[in-house]
């Protein structure tokens, strides 16, 4: 492993230390006095110089936050609070949320980093106090009695260190929300910081890059449109030659019926790459009338990580290009934090979409009356309504190597109301699917541990703590069903929980949903089927011939 | 531990003003008739102002914390509760979380075991002693209605006959009494016992605990060991509705202590964590409906942004776009 992430034994003897979820003794000492410190492993590296200036934001430089001096303008205090009142102006959730904590501690145990970790600054109680804190200090008349009494500090270079370091552990989840009697919202505090923290230069290079790449090229992963191309062109090389069936994508094609938009790591990244193919084999199965943008080649909006405005610019791209090409709707692919973005801001941010139309399946007539306002369908409504009118020819068998569990997707789970879809297509494809235990599902999902821009190879150890949760549910699954394989319907998933298994869980694999469903299709013209999209051999269907009896 | 013993002291130090200003100072009228009316109007006037300074503040963008299956296609049960799609569906959502703490039912503990093993086992004692504690509290401060009516409106008639029907000691014992203690209590005694609650609680949350106990204290035994005359209560009472300037007549200062405590209780509320009461009503996460696909929700600032359009992207990319095939629009 790398310098970034101690051996699997070592977390292990970390965790096993103390009974209990809270590390350490705290018993003399109050919050705000406990040590923390920056190390190999537990902070993400800053964004380079150029990348911020290429976005246009305040003090590009080279630092990073081990440094002694980070280098931040003159005046930064002034900056940030102004930053914080203006946003209390706009948000009446920060308001809300700062001021109605009762501090019952019932989200305490719910965060994943908490659990992981054992940082009592963790518990979302307290991470929101981090800012609390500082914002109580704003009412200067009773400042004083205030101090000790209500918990009242200034802003200064240690509380500012303590940002940095706790409001990227947060991966805006929203599990504790779930728990809240208040339904006092974290993410939202996380949001507002991160985003204030732009204004003076403090940053993460794996979200602004991305961020920057996405603006300049459409996707995150700064792919040009030829390169688009030709890799997808690759995608329908590989199908061709496991199924035998020739699928055709189109590209930037005026006057397709609908615009399919996926996360840039279904096309590049594996195990994406083989939802990719999914996605493609399904839509050739039901003779879809859809093409690919190349400009608005992007799903996921890391703008959300990064400020307002810029998860409106990226997602802008949407519409637009979905109005330029004449479509009449717009279909998603697989991925959380898009779909957060989707579901919850793009209508609002930049709609109306007046020129779409409301969406209907053209395969079987479904009115998706629940998005007849933003006028973009997720896949897995659209497929569940695919094959509960039997549109869709399946062999589940040929997912028999494959033992399954399902990851609920934070975003999907808590921003959206996702639930039965994905089990519905899922117990469709496959016929060994097994749930995690209850308290780590549905709404009450665990994160993947490295969301919200922090997917980091230099955040890694962070990563491992944070996903530490999700992995110990998996593990029971393997232990009791001799689980596989974790099905997930997200992009950053395919892409994280796949070293957190491979550190917890060896010998599971992540897979998209989508890919499961394109190894079930049964597809006219195919070849006689022996192996998976991975072109790995499927259970059962050697060449002797199908033992189906 | 001095974030526990200072906020003690605090309301041992407010419960001993009004003995020594009754007692030796002869204050009746200052505790029985200025600070009551003082205290009402901060608390009248504070939380308005607090609801108000958060009613007046937009809700840019639809949060709800869908806890529930989304309503989506026809054939798949929505959960109208926890992911609601209709006004009234989110009024059932708020209702629940208010009456019932619903979310905080959910509530579960995590255990780490040697293993490493995580492992989640059920948790409802928060939820069962907060709901008494609001509930008892509540009850509490309806059947004090008693005081300020000559005749008692019929269904505080009722509250009150269903509180002492136990009927156990003379006068009868109220249920809620007994209740109020041990919820409080165990709400204290959680913020100690827990190391996790121990280090995020705040003066700020004993405090209020504590002020309530001693209200508590204050008035059970009036009722139950000093029997303070309630006749000069209640026409203190009445005439305070009445807007009255008259002074009191002699009480006993164990009364003036619980008045006092209940007042500084009354200032203390709009400035605090106490606002959760009027918050719980309005939290956008809870009473939004999860319908944001489906009708367009507005943003009063929505900032106007410039983003790359489609045109500048063609602009760098056309001959690469020409040479892969890609259609573009300037040939």
């Amino acid at each position: 492993m790398s310098q970034y992430l101690p051996k699997v034994d070592e977390l292990k003897k970390e965790l096993n230390e103390k009974p209990g979820v809270l590390k350490g003794d705290y018993s003399k000492k109050e919050w705000w006095e406990l040590p923390f410190e920056f190390r190999d492993g537990n902070f993400c590296w800053p964004a380079k110089p150029e990348v911020v200036e290429e976005l246009g934001f305040p003090n590009p430089r080279k630092w990073v936050a081990t440094d002694e001096d980070w280098k931040l303008p003159d005046g930064w205090q002034k900056t940030l609070k102004d930053a914080m009142k203006e946003r209390f102006k706009k948000y009446r959730t920060l308001k809300l949320y700062l001021d109605s904590c009762v501090r019952c501690g019932a989200c305490a145990d719910k965060c994943h980093f908490f659990l992981g970790t054992g940082d009592p600054k963790n518990m979302p109680v307290l991470r929101a106090e981090l800012v609390r804190s500082v914002y109580r200090n704003d009412f200067p008349m009773v400042e004083k009695i205030l101090k000790g009494f209500a918990g009242a500090r200034k802003l200064d270079m240690h509380v500012l260190k303590e940002w940095y370091m706790y409001f990227y552990q947060c991966t805006e989840c929203r599990r504790c929300s779930v728990f809240c009697p208040m339904g006092i919202d974290t993410a939202e505090i996380t949001m507002m910081v991160r985003e204030i923290l732009q204004l003076i230069g403090i940053n993460n290079n794996w979200i602004l890059a991305p961020v920057a790449n996405c603006n300049r090229t459409g996707n995150h992963l700064g792919i040009e449109p030829h390169t688009f191309k030709q890799n997808i062109e690759s995608l329908v090389d590989d199908i061709e030659d496991i199924t035998g069936v020739t699928v055709n994508p189109t590209f930037n094609r005026k006057g397709a019926e609908i615009l399919f938009i996926t996360p840039s790591g279904d096309v590049f990244g594996d195990p994406g790459v083989y939802t990719m193919m999914g996605y493609m084999l399904l839509f050739e199965h039901i003779g879809l009338d859809y093409t690919i943008s190349t400009y608005a080649s992007e799903g996921g909006n890391f703008g959300l990580f990064t400020s307002n405005a810029m998860m409106k610019k990226l997602n802008a791209k949407m519409y637009h290009e979905a109005q330029r090409l004449g479509v009449k709707w717009i279909l998603g692919g697989e991925c959380g934090h898009m779909w957060r973005v989707v579901h919850q801001y793009m209508s609002t941010m930049n709609g109306p979409a007046d020129f779409l139309e409301e969406p209907v399946s053209p395969i079987t007539g479904t009115k998706f009356s629940n998005a007849k306002a933003a006028k973009m369908v997720h896949i897995a409504e659209f497929t569940a309504d695919l094959i509960h009118n039997g549109k869709l020819k399946l062999d589940p068998k040929r997912n028999d190597h494959l033992r399954t569990t399902f990851h609920d997707s934070c975003n999907v789970a808590r921003g959206m109301g996702m639930f039965e879809e994905p089990r519905y297509i899922l117990n469709k494809v496959c016929n060994s699917f097994h749930e995690m235990d209850e308290n780590t599902i549905r709404e009450q999902t665990f994160c993947c541990g490295s969301g919200s821009g922090i997917n980091a190879e230099e955040y890694m150890e962070m990563r491992m703590k944070g996903g530490f949760p999700r992995a110990n549910a998996v593990r029971k699954v393997r232990e009791k069903y001799d689980v596989d394989s974790l099905v997930t319907i997200c992009a950053i998933d395919r892409a994280t929980l796949t070293p957190l298994m491979r550190y917890w869980n060896p010998g599971v694999s992540v897979y998209g949903l989508h890919e499961l469903v394109g190894n079930a299709l049964v597809m006219d013209g195919e070849k006689k089927r022996t192996e998976d999209l991975r072109e790995e051999p499927m259970a059962g269907f050697d060449d002797e011939g199908e033992s189906d009896a | 531990m001095k974030k526990v013993l200072s906020p003690l002291f605090i309301v041992a130090v407010l419960a001993l003003i009004p003995y020594v200003g009754v007692e030796y100072a002869g204050l009746d009228y200052l505790f029985g008739v200025v600070i009551p009316y003082m205290a009402a109007g901060v608390l009248v006037l504070g939380v308005a102002y607090r609801l108000v300074d958060w009613l007046r503040r937009p809700v840019p963008y639809t949060i709800t914390s869908t806890c529930g299956q989304e309503k989506s296609l026809d054939w798949i049960r929505q959960d109208r509760i926890e992911s609601p799609s209709k006004r009234w569906h989110a009024v059932v959502r708020v209702l629940s979380e208010v009456l019932f703490f619903r979310s905080l039912f959910r509530n579960n503990k995590a255990e780490l075991r040697k293993g490493p093993d995580l492992v989640y086992g059920s948790h409802k004692w928060l939820w069962l002693a907060g709901l008494v504690f609001h509930w008892s509290l509540l009850v509490i401060v309806l059947r004090h209605a008693r005081f300020f009516y000559y005749a008692l409106p019929w269904p505080i008639g009722i509250i009150e006959g269903v509180d002492r029907f136990l009927d156990v000691t003379v006068p009868a014992l109220y249920i809620t009494d007994i209740t109020v203690l041990l919820g409080v209590s165990y709400l204290v005694f959680r913020r100690l016992q827990d190391a996790k609650m121990r280090i995020l609680s705040l003066q700020t949350d004993y405090f209020p605990l504590f002020l309530i106990i001693g209200i508590v204290l204050a008035g059970i035994s009036m009722r139950y060991v000093t029997k303070v005359d309630v006749m000069p209560v209640k026409s203190l009472a009445m005439g305070l509705t009445e807007f009255s300037l008259e002074p009191p007549e002699r009480i006993g200062a164990l009364f003036y202590v619980h008045l006092f405590l209940v007042c500084s209780l009354a200032i203390y509320f709009p400035f605090s964590k106490l606002m959760h009461m009027g918050a719980i009503f309005i939290s956008p996460t809870r009473i939004m409906l999860n319908n944001s696909r489906e009708k367009q929700h507005k943003n009063p600032w929505n900032t106007p942004i410039r983003f790359r359009t489609y045109t500048e992207y063609e602009e760098e990319f056309r001959d690469k776009m020409k040479k892969a095939g890609i259609p573009v629009e300037k040939e």
